[in-house]
């Protein structure tokens, strides 16, 4: 297991190398470029010293030299200064944002903390409401509990979040007035009456998207329950005499649930990838709203950064989801 | 050998009329418009030590009678009295309690074992539900039922995956063993393993029947095999039984039609026997068990057919001692004449009895 792990560790390495190249070529030919930020009433001469002094004037491969050193090398000396109050990394140039001035990983870090609080609970509820419902669902296949749990895992896999939270804003802020429809990312938790704030703040845009994300797992848990409640060794642990709850959770749930925990590792790094669309509905300021601001103002830089910090978590879940499997799966073996 | 005579034992296993029905649904409402009748109406008896060969060719409902037995189906109809209690009616937990006495050695090795457990946990888990045994106490009827199946001890933290076919049917009678049930029932144990270790098998589950004094209801659609380990034979044909008669007997000469053509289908190994031999080819298809001929199921492939096999469904009685057939053939109405058929089947109606 370790050296599969450490051979899928080296073998990221290219993979991750090429995925830079193709984001960097991707965002620098799209359209859009700094210089349409930059009012028109900026003299030419100056509007080109601002260019220059961005390095966007550079050509293609000296930027992406630049940045694979700043990303690489600049960027974790830095983590590792504040972290151990250090000064290797000083007087050396960091990742900074066209549109801010300020560098793209302090920007980040700042913004994480509200993406992790709201997205993560929102999947991590999510799993656990879908767990559930997915095993009883298989359990008594086309009962009504099954027709109703899939009736609202359509409605969460086909409604689009900008549609229910909308929806949800205008029930429970606009008419009844229990949550407030905007995210306030200033609040610090630090008394009950902040506390309870902050969960009314978060009620919304979590259940928008715990909605979403149940409907989707619940429904491989089901599946993945229903293909293991129809196999063989299932009759062989009735005729065992063991009591149902047994055969169930035993040896029906934990041969259903080596796909499902695959799909929920494989799901993690959207959480960090923010979820742009409910974000923006409730204006929590996350990655997700930084990613798509950084966007519209041809912030190459950061939009350079974040996607490939998402690369970076995709390709990492994608190992992880693979040691777990071989973990849960006495049958796959990595040596 | 058993005969008719009126035994003092009473049977280990008694059967009557068991039927097992799968609903069809269809429509738009899924409405309840027929049914797979898999079994429809066995009756048949096992004594005690005995070996009962049931044979017959795929989808005949050999497997479904294994099955519902030992109640892994809700049955739809009949009862299953094994060693004096009726298994139909039995309660959940009640149900549950009876299991020890009653197992069963199922078809695919591969699939009827749970793949993340050890060999150990599966031989021991009935173990685990069904006694208060301590874990020094339950690992030790691990290894004395490893040892009884030919398993080295070594195995028992591994996976089923990492055995043969062979090495995986013996964990499930071990596994089949571990409560000491009185009645097994094997379903086709032998079909998925190649020839080497069907013998191996075979002999396994004879050694452990004059061990341990089991009963077997010995599934199989392999004749000889059935012919090797058997003493009665049960010839099944479309969720009916054809034919239930001793072994020897059988073989020498089988009585219904199509026990007839099934045993003349047993590939024989002397060339110029062969040659000689007169093979009994059927024309046409199984009918489908959903809807099965209104006469007897086998009149519309039956070389020796006539009227009354169309109109009424022939019961199974006892044309010889210790022999049962249903067909019209042997019944007396038939021979007396054509005129009685409701008649024939009230007075077959009583079914097999001892």
């Amino acid at each position: 297991m370790l050296t599969f792990t450490i051979r899928r560790l080296l073998m990221a390495i290219p993979t991750l190398l090429f995925i830079s190249l193709v984001i960097f070529l991707l965002v620098d030919f799209a359209p859009g470029s700094p210089m349409s930020q930059i009012p028109l009433t900026v003299p030419p001469e100056v509007r080109l010293k601002i260019i220059e002094a961005m390095g966007a004037n550079d050509p293609l491969f000296v930027r992406y030299l630049l940045w694979l050193k700043q990303f690489f090398w600049v960027e974790p000396l830095v983590l590792f200064d504040t972290l151990f109050g250090t000064s290797h990394a000083h007087g050396m140039q960091r990742i900074v944002s066209w549109q801010s001035r300020s560098p793209v990983m302090d920007i980040i870090w700042q913004r994480l903390p509200q993406t992790l609080s709201v997205v993560g609970s929102a999947y991590v509820i999510g799993v656990l409401i879908a767990l559930p419902i997915g095993i009883y669902s298989a359990y008594r296949q086309y009962s009504w509990f099954d027709q109703l749990g899939t009736f609202i895992a359509m409605i969460g896999f086909s409604v689009p979040t900008f549609f229910t939270g909308v929806v949800l804003i205008l029930v429970f802020s606009v008419n009844l007035g229990w949550f407030p429809s905007i995210y306030d990312t200033s609040l610090r938790v630090t008394d009950w009456e902040s506390f309870l704030k902050q969960v009314k703040q978060m009620a919304m845009p979590v259940a928008v998207l715990a909605l979403y994300n149940a409907a989707q797992i619940s429904r491989y848990m089901r599946s993945s329950m229903l293909d293991n409640l129809a196999q063989d060794y299932v009759r062989t642990a009735r005729a065992k005499g063991m009591a149902e709850r047994v055969v169930v959770l035993k040896h029906v749930l934990r041969n259903s649930l080596i796909p499902v925990v695959t799909v929920i590792a494989l799901g993690i790094p959207t959480i960090f990838g923010g979820a742009i669309i409910t974000e923006q509905v409730f204006k929590v300021n996350g990655l997700g709203a930084l990613l798509i601001n950084a966007i519209h103002g041809s912030d190459l830089p950061m939009v350079q950064t974040l996607t490939f910090i998402f690369a970076v978590l995709i390709v990492m879940f994608n190992l992880i989801a693979d040691v777990l499997y071989g973990m849960l799966d006495p049958r796959i073996r990595y040596d | 050998m058993l005969d008719a005579s009126p035994k003092p034992i009473p049977p280990l296993v008694q059967v009557r009329g068991l039927k097992m029905y799968f609903p069809i649904y269809t429509g738009l409402l899924r409405r309840h418009t027929g049914d797979v009748k898999a079994v429809d109406g066995v009756s048949f008896d096992i004594m005690p030590g005995e070996t009962l060969g049931l044979v017959g060719e795929s989808g005949c409902g050999k497997s479904t009678v294994g099955r519902a037995l030992l109640r892994l189906y809700e049955i739809t109809g009949g009862n299953v009295v094994i060693n004096g209690t009726d298994i139909a009616t039995l309660g959940p937990e009640a149900l549950r309690k009876a299991r020890p006495q009653m197992q069963m050695v199922f078809q695919d090795p591969q699939a009827s074992l749970n793949p993340r457990m050890t060999l150990a946990d599966i031989i021991g888990e009935p173990l685990d539900e069904h006694t208060d045994w301590n874990s020094d106490r339950k690992l030790a009827r691990v290894y004395e039922l490893m040892d009884a199946v030919g398993l080295n001890r070594r195995f028992a933290n591994r996976f089923p995956h990492e055995f043969s076919g062979g090495q995986r049917q013996r964990i499930g009678i071990a596994r089949a063993l571990a409560l000491n049930p009185r009645f097994i029932v094997c379903d086709e144990p032998i079909a998925a393993l190649d020839v080497s270790i069907q013998a191996q098998v075979v002999n396994l589950l004879e050694d452990l029947q004059d061990k341990l004094g089991l009963t077997y209801l010995f599934i199989s659609h392999d004749l000889s095999m059935v012919r090797h380990i058997a003493d009665r034979v049960a010839v099944m044909y479309l969720g009916r039984i054809a034919e239930l008669s001793p072994r020897d007997a059988l073989y020498a000469r089988p009585l219904h039609p199509y026990a007839e053509a099934l045993l003349s289908a047993v590939p024989e190994p002397d060339p110029t026997l062969a040659r000689a031999r007169q093979r009994i080819i059927l024309q046409g298809d199984v009918p489908s068990p959903a809807n099965p001929p209104k006469g007897c199921n086998f009149c519309t492939r039956c070389p020796k057919a006539f009227d009354l096999c169309r109109r009424v469904k022939p019961e199974l009685a006892e044309v010889e001692p210790g022999r049962f057939v249903a067909c019209h053939l042997f019944s007396d109405t038939a021979a007396a004449g054509s005129t009685g058929a409701s008649e024939a089947k009230e007075r077959n109606q009583q079914g097999v009895t001892q």
